[in-house]
């Protein structure tokens, strides 16, 4: 517990050293960074700390309103977020100082190249800082909460802390928009969190979560609080179609706050679904898995093929969070239904695969966006359609991303494959459900997820492949350099967990058993049962995984082939690639990210809202001498969900204006009548 | 019922019963005329055989009968005669469009499960044999009617029609072993009946707007155009 | 512990079986095809010939090859190697095949399927890039209709280790199963599409604008083509083993017994022999597809193993 409120201490005072940061840039990279860093020390170590002795501790801070003290505790679940916010934090700390460089440079104003609005458009060094301290101290927060009161304010200032962030580089107008977009879904997100803790404290006669758990709630008001619950946090995680402001939101930020948003912030409202449906609700439907599940499976189709679709490399990730918040919503939905129809040994196994997915995603995606970062930060481009070759320049930067790369396609011996492969084997399992319907349904998704997966691996193909391989398509890139020390070892201690991780799966199982044993009481006794080498998550005749085997067969065979291969080196010889004769391979001859995805653009047609325009300058009659090609990809939710929402709420607000007509007789006849009014309800 | 405790013939049942479903998935997924007739005569003739398992495990007779009534009549005539007619129409190589196909394939999948919800209580009830396969029954009639809903030429329409046919009876001999003789006589020969008399509607269509879309029929309705 | 050895021991020598027979299939199915279309067929052995000689040449490669140009042939052999590894060849007590079930399987397909894509896409060709697109695109429609496929057959041995489900259906005897037939037909149809061969892609092609997997490949030559050729031939096996294996298994030796493992071995090589002049028969019954329709093929196969899948839980349960 200690730990936990240094780490929150050391998150708030970085901060607030950061405020020097304008007058002296070194305290930012050198005092603000290192406190962060002892801050994600701090929460690893608390959150390893409860995991591995399984105990739960609750203290009460005398602080707050009069009658209703702080509550706080800190239990394997909160214990087990904590240590993935403390693992993004750490890299983050390691890779802030040598990123921060970017912000001590003058930003020109994008287009016009005129160095005049110098002053003008210096972001604030010390802004970046105090909200990034803020922003990481109001998670941990979130996290220790154990009262709606807490648990409330500590969302409200990880959501506003996040909005100045996102809104950091506000020079450029789609930053500004995104900003509030994202102020507007996160308002609008809490609102409904509050409601639904407003449904649970109605009945449990209070608002600490000891209240909440005690309540008895009819069937049907317990659906409608968990209906709230998963509109508000699903809406803070980015599930479909809620999750519009997401990929606006999370590029827009400074990449490694992208990294925290995209990697932990989702998370943290994953945990309060988990803490909501799991903990404080209790009695669990299987109609709330069925409903999750299949907002799970669209998240994660949706937000995949979305994904494949962009050119903006980090909006690309951003979609990617999507697919992934899916796939981990997938999980809970089929823990859900398991121990709602009586196989708890099923649903944990659901569950832990949900939360091993939250564990894996959280590393991948912080590295893959710090290496996006580190790219953006050396080429100054974000289009994938202006990069290539950076294999060559960046070599440790590249093999970091390929690490990345991997773990997100889902390939073994990866983790992303290991989490996937636990949520495939707990779908498999439908065959002890009684129901014929759910039998038949639940196959069907995970097929989904298998295609979600493949498609995954094809995003980051093009990812990889545009971007890092092939040859440089614009100058800028071609002269990229490798970005120093301290943003390559954050890269790399990411994506050496990446394969730890994946290796070793039986050892994250282990650590996570305090968890499921809290939550479902049972604890997953047939994962390990053969020991560390092999992970069997219902028993070993029906499906086992053996990581670590595999990377030793894998080194062996590429150990093996190597030898061979080379015992008698046979010549390499260097030549010009092969250009059919035409003479001279141009950089423009390669496939670009919108040449990739067509056929797959072309077979999932009806999801996207695309405007393809070809124009051809016409010389003569039958004589080109120019075509344009203008692609502008959409995402449907906007125009089906948002913009009929949006004009809804113009004309109600117009509406609403007519009563201001702006004199002011009229305001104290307002003033007048509300007042006759009071004292008439009074009376 | 698992499988592995049944005799062969009543895992032939089975069997058969998948493979009518399919072909109606196949009419569903087909574009072209001709081949749309083929996999007709298709069900038709995996009917008749499911019609003589059944008969085979329960030891009605009178499903022979039936049995080879189906044959000759849905296997073999009918089609024939719609095959003549695409010939003297000159549509047999004729494509059809058919909008989101993948969709409408989907969209039968859902069906399938919607009806063995459906058909749920009604097997429980039942102690035939053939009380797993109601839901595929009652399946082959509603994918009959989406062919109807997703088709636009006529002859479509008309095999759509059939394959509702099919499904009732299949339906009759899922659920009941078969209704009684003479309802079943009436019931194939009103089927022939009405083949010949779409034979003859399809030609008077053709004559009078000069295609067989039943879309452009809305030109009767008083739209004024 | 002897009888632990003997397994992994059998285990590795099965997988070199897998690795050294695989070129013969493939000389098997060309031989059968030059047959059906009037051809000089070439030898038996000519795979074998082929790869000796990619292996002795001297390497080109291009002037801007990266690293992951030289490692990736190496991941796709080993990541198809280590496939094979756990598919029952010969006989049913694999100790491999529970490191690695059905999925882990798909797993290490979409892994050389992964390291294949980016290196075409290194040396920056147009062609590699086009290869690497259409690859993905048919991949990423194909393996959801093959696990598909593969739950339907799960579900009734419930499981995915493959051992035991072939031991699950052995012990069953012959049942007539709906929702095999369908799994049979749709994971014939993405093995088709997965391998390469007619009518998604054709094998023989270099036609620019037709080529899916070999337009992957154009850049690469001698032992690096080599591990890439023989990777696709173990990959052809594997499919061929998979199908033939779960749906037909009579004949797999249950005991590691020497009469009971040749027994096995004439049986699967009977198997593969057959379901070689299927695949022949329907190469040259049928012609290549438009990219474009592929989607429509592999939907086919994905409604198949759906279909399976229903007929499953309806007909094959009890109420």
């Amino acid at each position: 517990m200690l730990l936990a409120y240094g780490a929150i201490g050391a998150a708030l005072l970085s901060g607030v050293t950061a405020l020097a940061a304008d007058r002296f840039p070194a305290v930012l990279r050198w005092i603000s960074f290192t406190l962060l860093g002892l801050c994600g020390l701090g929460a690893v170590a608390a959150g390893g700390m409860v995991l591995l002795t399984g105990e739960r501790m609750t203290a009460q801070l005398p602080c707050g309103l009069p009658w209703l003290n702080w509550h706080l505790r800190l239990d394997p679940l909160s214990g087990f977020f904590m240590a993935i916010i403390g693992i993004a934090v750490i890299a983050v700390s390691l890779y802030g100082p040598g990123y921060a460089l970017e912000f001590q440079r003058p930003v020109r104003m994008p287009g016009t190249g005129r160095d005049d609005s110098r002053e003008h458009f210096r972001p604030s060094l010390a802004a970046l800082g105090l909200f990034t301290g803020v922003f990481v101290a109001g998670m941990l927060a979130v996290l220790l909460a154990d009262d709606a009161f807490v648990f409330m304010i500590s969302w409200e200032l990880m959501s506003v802390s996040s909005y100045l962030l996102v809104a950091y580089q506000h020079q450029h107008p789609a930053n500004r928009h995104a900003a509030f977009l994202y102020l507007l879904q996160a308002h609008v997100g809490a609102l409904v969190i509050l409601l639904a803790f407003g449904v649970l404290a109605g009945f449990g006669g209070g608002f600490t979560f000891h209240a909440m758990r005690t309540a008895h709630l009819t069937p049907a008001w317990s659906s409608l609080a968990f209906a709230l619950a998963l509109f508000g946090f699903g809406m803070k995680a980015g599930m479909v179609p809620l999750h519009a402001w997401l990929p606006e939101a999370h590029p827009a930020a400074p990449s490694h706050i992208s990294a925290l948003m995209s990697g932990v912030m989702i998370k943290v409202a994953i945990y309060g679904l988990i803490r909501f449906a799991f903990d404080l609700l209790g009695q669990l439907q299987w109609s709330w898995g069925l409903a999750t599940l299949t907002a799970g499976t669209a998240t994660a189709l949706l937000g995949v093929l979305y994904a494949l679709a962009q050119n903006d490399i980090k909006r690309l990730l951003a979609y990617s969070s999507v697919e992934n918040v899916g796939i981990i919503f997938m999980g809970l939905g089929l823990s859900m239904i398991f121990v709602a129809t009586g196989h708890p040994a099923i649903g944990v196994v659901a569950l832990l695969a949900a939360l091993y997915h939250s564990l894996n995603h959280a590393v991948f995606k912080t590295l893959l966006f710090l290496g996006v970062g580190a790219v953006v930060y050396r080429t100054h481009e974000r289009d994938l359609d202006h990069l290539g070759g950076l294999i060559r320049r960046m070599p440790a930067t590249a093999l970091f991303v390929l690490i990345g790369c991997l773990s997100i396609a889902a390939l073994p011996p990866f983790n992303g494959f290991a989490s996937e492969w636990l949520t495939l084997q707990a779908a498999l399992q439908v065959p002890v459900l009684a129901s014929g319907v759910l039998r038949s349904i639940i196959p069907i998704a995970a097929a989904l997820l298998a295609l979600t997966s493949a498609l995954a691996a094809a995003t980051f193909v093009k990812v990889y492949g545009v971007a890092f391989l092939g040859q440089a398509r614009t100058r800028r890139v071609a002269h990229a350099r490798e970005v120093g020390l301290g943003m390559q070892a954050a890269m790399a201690m990411l994506a050496l967990l990446c394969l730890a991780l994946g290796v070793v799966p039986t050892a994250v199982i282990r650590l996570l058993e305090p968890v499921t044993q809290d939550l479902l009481r049972l604890r997953p006794a047939a994962a390990t049962v053969r020991g560390w080498l092999w992970l069997t998550p219902v028993s070993p005749r029906v499906a086992s995984y053996s990581a670590p085997l595999v990377v030793a067969a894998m080194v062996l065979t590429l150990l093996a082939g190597y030898l061979l291969m080379h015992w008698r080196r046979p010549g390499v010889r260097r030549v010009p690639p092969w250009d059919c004769g035409f003479g001279g391979l141009t950089t423009r001859m390669q496939y670009t990210s919108t040449a990739f995805t067509q056929p797959v653009r072309r077979v999932f047609a009806p999801v996207w809202h695309t405007d393809e325009r070809i124009e051809k300058h016409e010389v003569a009659p039958a004589r080109i001498a120019g075509l344009r090609y203008q692609l502008h990809i959409g995402d449907w939710s906007w125009t089906a969900l948002y913009e009929p929402i949006g004009r809804a709420v113009l004309a109600a607000a117009r509406r609403v204006g007519r009563i201001q007509a702006g004199n002011i007789r009229l305001y104290l006849a307002y003033s007048f009548f509300t007042l006759l009014l009071l004292l008439w309800l009074i009376s | 019922m698992h499988p592995d405790n049944l005799g062969v013939f009543s895992q032939g049942i089975l069997v058969s019963a998948a493979l009518v479903l399919f072909t109606s998935f196949v009419m569903l997924a087909q574009a072209r005329i001709q081949p749309l007739i083929y996999a007709f005569a298709w069900q038709g003739a995996l009917l008749s055989v499911t019609t003589a398992l059944v008969a085979l495990v329960s030891g009605h007779a009178h499903l022979y009968i039936s049995a080879l009534l189906t044959f000759g009549l849905k296997a073999l005539l009918i089609p024939w005669m719609l095959y003549r007619l695409t010939q003297r129409l000159h549509i047999q190589f004729d494509v059809e469009i058919v909008s989101h196909p993948s969709l409408t394939l989907l969209a039968g999948a859902v069906l399938v499960v919607f009806c063995y919800y459906v058909a749920l209580p009604v097997a429980q009830l039942s102690t035939l044999v053939t009380r797993n396969t109601i839901a595929v029954s009652m399946a082959t009639v509603l994918l009959g009617m989406l062919l109807m809903i997703t088709r636009r030429t006529a002859v479509a329409q008309v095999i759509g029609f059939m394959s509702i046919e099919n499904g009732l009876f299949f339906a009759a001999v899922a659920s009941t072993y078969g209704m009684p003789m003479i309802v079943e006589l009436g019931v194939a020969f009103d089927v022939l009946v009405a083949a010949v008399l779409f034979g003859v509607f399809f030609f008077q269509i053709r004559s009078s707007i000069d295609s067989l879309d039943v879309d452009r029929l809305d030109r009767l309705s008083e739209k004024g155009d | 512990m002897a009888d632990q050895l003997t397994g992994w021991l059998f285990a590795v020598l099965q997988t070199l079986l897998f690795a050294g027979t695989a070129p013969l299939l493939s000389g098997w199915i060309k031989r059968l095809k030059c047959h059906l279309q009037n051809r000089a067929a070439p030898s038996l052995f000519q795979p074998y010939r082929d790869l000796a000689k990619l292996f002795g040449k001297n390497v080109v490669l291009a002037q801007n090859a990266s690293w992951l140009f030289r490692v990736a042939p190496y991941v796709v052999f080993g990541a198809i190697l280590l496939a094979a590894s756990a598919v029952p060849l010969v006989a049913i007590p694999l100790p491999t095949a529970a490191i690695a079930d059905v999925i882990v399987l798909a797993g290490f397909f979409a892994l050389a399927r992964f390291f294949q894509t980016l290196a075409s896409m290194d040396i920056g060709t147009t062609f590699g890039g086009m290869g690497a697109s259409r690859e993905v695109t048919v991949a990423s429609l194909a393996e959801p209709a093959m696990l598909m496929a593969v739950f339907t057959l799960t579900m009734t041995a419930s499981t995915t280790n493959l051992s035991v489900a072939m031991q699950h259906i052995l012990d069953a005897g012959l049942v007539l199963r709906p929702s095999f037939l369908f799994a049979f037909l749709s994971l014939a149809m993405v093995a088709v599409a997965e391998t390469g061969r007619i009518p998604v892609d054709n094998p023989e092609t270099h036609l620019e604008l037709t080529m899916l997997h070999e337009a992957t490949v154009l850049e690469y030559s001698a032992r690096h083509l080599a591990l890439i050729d023989w990777a696709g031939m173990i990959k052809l096996m594997i499919y061929a083993v998979l199908i033939s294996d779960i749906f037909l298994p009579w004949g797999i030796a249950r005991q590691l017994t020497l009469p009971a493992v040749a027994v096995g071995v004439v049986a699967v090589a009977a198997k593969l022999a057959m379901l070689a002049v299927l695949l022949a028969l329907w190469e040259t019954v049928l012609a290549k597809m438009r990219l474009f329709r592929v989607p429509q093929f592999l939907g086919f196969a994905f409604l198949l193993s759906l279909l399976g899948l229903l007929m499953h839980v309806i007909l094959e349960s009890a109420l």
